[in-house]
């Protein structure tokens, strides 16, 4: 066998910190790329949901006759067909994989139907009669927590808990945290404001409706396509609902239409498991944009009560926050959303007097989850305006008073944990040249045109990275070639690209010389999901502790062939470990790779699994009860402005120029880096102007693309500068913390802080349309 | 309900025979009976805009356009313009720029911007954003895709004034 080669590597560039073209781009950008809804399977069936037109009634029974005797009909199922008593809940285990018993909101799925065409089973759908006994509604959050308000689940506090949630009749979850002494500090703030602001309900609006595929072997095994943004929650929800060994459920991913948190947990796949294991047969179903926005889930409506003090110099001194989230008629993500905005409610600056408090109530509305942001851009749009609230009073530049009390370098998050990375006082820096605020703010009254006034808004927020397991396989393949396996499922934004980008460097390969497996739960180590901005840093340290294992393995290796100390060895680019400072003495993986495959030691696999494992808070510094996470963290940092122009005959509010900075550690790749902070502008920008899901009663008024806007290019900003701030995690892979969400936070803040600089008034309600903008002046001009 | 007929259409420069009822769409038939999946169903209603094809050289609705009606009509997918140089210097400027990231509005955006640079070589900024408001995207934020297709546009005009 050959241990030494004599070509000379080529000179290689370092894969990370490049902007490399998304790997999928050959087949998203050719039609190939295969979706849930592409999928095709010899003989599969079609299925089709009943939706309950019902915000609160007992189901009595259900007459299938006239569904089962279409022509093409193969098999329906309901609450009826799944046995016991199971139920299933990222944080409370509350929810049946289809209505059981009772139905809880307007579009719940109470049936589905497979037959041999979409169309068939559609119609069978609306065939099935369900026999219901309407019962009074709790459609408002304080409402439902009221005395004698209808109890949505009559046995709540039965249901099986992952923290301390403290659930009972309507109250699904409540959280308290706290440092310092507020009440003894108010008394030394010369400055306190105090208001109450309401946020709306957003849709997260992924192009790619949900939808799923599954398949059952002649054993009764599953396996399950579906849009998705975890393998392993899809597995994990199907078999809790139905009561399912999780050797039975095989999870699988296709490409994924984009998720927002939407797809985080279950959304069709419970009910479609169940109907396939019934039908015995392949089956897809994949809802209608309609049905899509009624039954899987949306961003909390808050009502936020907070009140902030300060010093006449602009010290902060003092928080209280009162949060009340509607829930909707399932736990789903809901005590996470609490806690996660409540542990991020002061933003990024020193409060040392704090307590927050909060609730989330069961409604008869549809689940309220996850969604990007995940709570922080309802508690920034308050905190951020009464940061500018009390700069104006005390005659103070928002920017100036931003800069007294920003968390800087080893100042430590609310609660106590240690934050190791900190970049941003420079995100103010690069925002505040880039924008030229002084002078812009000085001369806006001159840029006024007509009844077009312009102003400058400025808000900041944090984010975290770290949460949850995650793991990694790095496989040498025969020829030296290497395959990742990690389990996190890419839903667009390109974590298998940057992660492919981290093990080629690790390895000092190049990226095509690095392929990565697609997400199975059969095959894939585990990985809590594609969410909480986390792949980047929690997957990306397994990734790197995986290939360190492997360089170590092929070490051991080259050592033997070469006949020198491990020590002395040093991995070349192109795949090759040599002595040190002699590269003509080196050996190949592919020749290392065929040693280890046939003659020594077996073949080379570095694996590495984690938790993170960074305390949230420091029980000396803080007090908490029901917190959801007790591990979360790695923080990164966002500030931006926005100029803003409002149209003072007609309210409407366009943002003309934006810049957003972030500080996310390093960018593994940049231009996908900057991508998310522009989306998240964008989406952002939805969230503050015009999105808003609207109920008519019980029944959502808008579930379309008609009557449900979301920002198209007419409404980009003639301007959106996205800056990367790197201030190197030292715990991170390579540096890196997160991107995914922090560009979000902040946008309707700062658009709402732009609009009280341009016309002076202040909006406490989202989403800013012209009609509460214009009101508002209105009001204002009456006072 | 009607009979299915068998409908001759013209798809990606071939003559396709296809099964359809008298209310199927083009996106019905492309999708479920020729299995042509690029142009994607995102809310079957005119408004995503993620269904965009071709028809007789115009961007189209999909979801909108009845089947029937495309009979006789020159029928181009994403799918059969994977050859075509206007679409290729777009496909290469969108995986440059980073101009798509889940993909799923992808193959809309790109039978819009083939035709926008078709009949307009050199698309300032407020050209594109007006032929393409109609496709819309929830991942980028639309910046990179401005910046792909006018660098797409560039390219198109270096490759004509060099030959």
């Amino acid at each position: 066998m050959s241990t030494a080669t004599t070509d000379n590597a080529p000179a290689q560039a370092d894969t990370v910190g490049a902007s490399v073209s998304q790997i999928e781009g050959g087949d998203k950008l050719t039609g190939r790329a295969l979706f849930t809804a592409d999928l095709y399977r010899h003989g599969m069936l079609h299925g089709a949901i009943a939706q309950s037109p019902h915000a609160h009634a007992r189901i009595r029974g259900y007459d299938l006759t006239e569904a089962l005797a279409l022509p093409g009909v193969r098999a329906i199922v309901t609450g009826d067909d799944v046995p016991g008593d199971h139920r299933m809940g990222a944080f409370i285990k509350d929810e049946p994989a289809l209505a059981k018993g009772k139905v809880r909101y307007v579009g719940e799925i109470v049936a589905a139907v497979a037959a041999d065409t979409e169309e068939i089973a559609r119609h069978a759908a609306r065939l099935i009669h369900v026999d219901y006994e309407e019962l009074p509604a709790a459609l408002d959050p304080a409402e439902a927590l009221a005395d004698g308000a209808p109890l949505i689940h009559e046995t709540s506090e039965t249901y099986a808990a992952v923290f301390d949630s403290g659930t009972s009749g309507n109250l699904c979850s409540r959280t308290s945290l706290g440092q310092g002494d507020v009440e003894a500090a108010w008394t030394r703030c010369d400055v306190v404001v105090e208001r109450t602001y309401q946020t709306q309900a957003q849709a997260h609006l992924s192009i790619e409706p949900c939808g799923a595929l599954a398949e059952v072997d002649s054993a009764g095994r599953v396996t399950l396509w579906s849009a998705n943004q975890s393998v392993f929650r899809v597995q994990a929800n199907v078999c809790e609902s139905l009561g399912l060994p999780m050797t039975r459920l095989r999870c699988q991913t296709p490409h994924i239409g984009a998720g927002f948190g939407n797809k985080m947990e279950s959304h069709v796949q419970p009910a479609l498991v169940a109907l396939a294991l019934k039908a015995r047969r392949t089956v897809k179903l994949v809802l209608s944009r309609e049905e899509d926005f009624e039954t899987v889930r949306a961003r909390h409506p808050a009502t936020i009560r907070m009140k902030t003090g300060a010093m006449r110099d602009g010290t902060l001194v003092a928080r209280e926050v009162e949060l009340l989230l509607d829930g909707g008629a399932y736990g789903d993500d809901s005590p996470g959303v609490l806690g996660y905005a409540l542990l991020m409610n002061c933003g990024p600056y020193n409060i040392p007097h704090v307590h927050a408090h909060g609730r989330v109530a069961y409604t008869n509305k549809m689940r309220f989850g996850a969604f990007r942001g995940f709570g922080v851009p309802q508690v920034t749009f308050a905190s951020e305006q009464q940061l500018d609230e009390i700069a104006q009073q005390l005659g103070m530049d928002p920017l100036a008073l931003r800069r007294k009390s920003i968390k800087r370098d080893g100042d430590p998050w609310f609660g106590g944990q240690p934050v190791l990375s900190n970049g941003l006082a420079e995100c103010l820096d690069v925002v505040e040249r880039a924008s030229g605020w002084q002078a812009q703010r000085a001369g806006k009254a001159a840029a006024a045109t007509g009844d077009r006034v312009r102003g400058y808004g400025i808000a900041t927020s944090a984010h975290i990275s770290g949460l949850l397991a995650s793991g990694a396989v790095v496989k040498m393949l025969e020829d030296g070639s290497v395959l990742l396996n990690t389990g996190a499922v890419d839903i667009g934004q390109g974590s298998n690209t940057a992660l492919t980008q981290m093990c080629a460097q690790a390895l000092k390969l190049t990226m095509d010389q690095v392929a990565i497996a697609s997400p199975d739960t059969d095959g894939s180590p585990y990985n809590w999901g594609t969410t909480a901005s986390r792949v980047t840093y929690v997957t990306g340290r397994s990734v790197v502790a995986a290939a360190a294992e492997v360089e170590k393995q092929l070490k051991m290796h080259a050592g033997q062939m070469l006949e020198c100390s491990v020590e002395d060895l040093e991995l070349l680019p192109g795949g090759k470990v040599a002595i040190k400072g002699v590269a003509q003495r080196n050996v190949s993986f592919a020749a290392i790779s065929g040693r280890a495959h046939w003659a020594a030691g077996g073949p080379i696999m570095g694996t590495h699994t984690w938790v993170f494992d960074q305390k949230t808070l420091d029980p000396k510094r803080a007090v908490a009860v029901g917190l959801p996470f007790p591990q979360i963290g790695i923080f990164s940092f966002s500030a931006m402005v926005v100029e803003v122009e409002v149209d003072t005959l007609t309210g409407k509010v366009r943002v003309p120029r934006a810049w957003s900075a972030c500080d996310i550690g390093r960018a593994i790749n940049p231009t996908m880096a900057t991508g998310q902070i522009e989306g998240a502008f964008v989406q952002g920008m939805g969230y503050a102007l015009t999105e808003e899901m609207v109920w008519d009663g019980a029944r959502l008024a808008n579930p379309s693309l008609m009557d449900y806007k979301i920002p198209t290019f007419a409404e980009l900003p003639e301007t959106l500068q996205a800056f990367i701030v790197e201030s190197n995690e030292p715990s991170g892979p390579f540096g890196a913390k997160s991107v995914g969400e922090i560009g979000i936070n902040a946008v309707a803040a700062a658009i709402a802080n732009g609009i009280a600089d341009a016309v002076g008034v202040r909006l406490q309600q989202l989403p800013m349309t012209a009609e509460r903008v214009l009101t508002a002046l209105l009001a204002k001009e009456g006072a | 309900m009607n009979a299915p007929q068998t409908l001759n259409l013209r798809i990606n420069g071939e003559s396709v025979p296809a099964s359809a009822l008298l209310h199927d769409t083009l996106l019905t038939v492309l999708r479920d009976r020729l299995q042509l999946t690029a142009a994607k169903r995102g809310c079957n209603q005119g408004v995503c805009g993620a269904c965009t094809v071709s028809v007789d050289a115009q961007p189209m609705r999909a979801c909108l356009s009845l089947a029937h009606n495309c009979e006789g009509a020159e029928v181009l997918t994403l799918e059969g313009l994977n050859n075509d140089p206007r679409m290729q210097a777009l496909q290469h400027s969108f995986a440059r720029a980073g101009a798509f990231q889940c993909g799923f509005c992808t193959a809309g955006m790109l039978v819009s911007a083939r035709a926008l640079i078709e009949q307009n070589p050199a698309p300032d900024d407020a050209a594109v954003r007006s032929a393409l408001s109609g496709n819309l995207c929830r991942c980028t934020g639309y910046v990179k895709i401005i910046a792909a297709v006018q660098s797409a546009a560039a390219a198109l005009r270096e490759e004509v004034a060099a030959s």
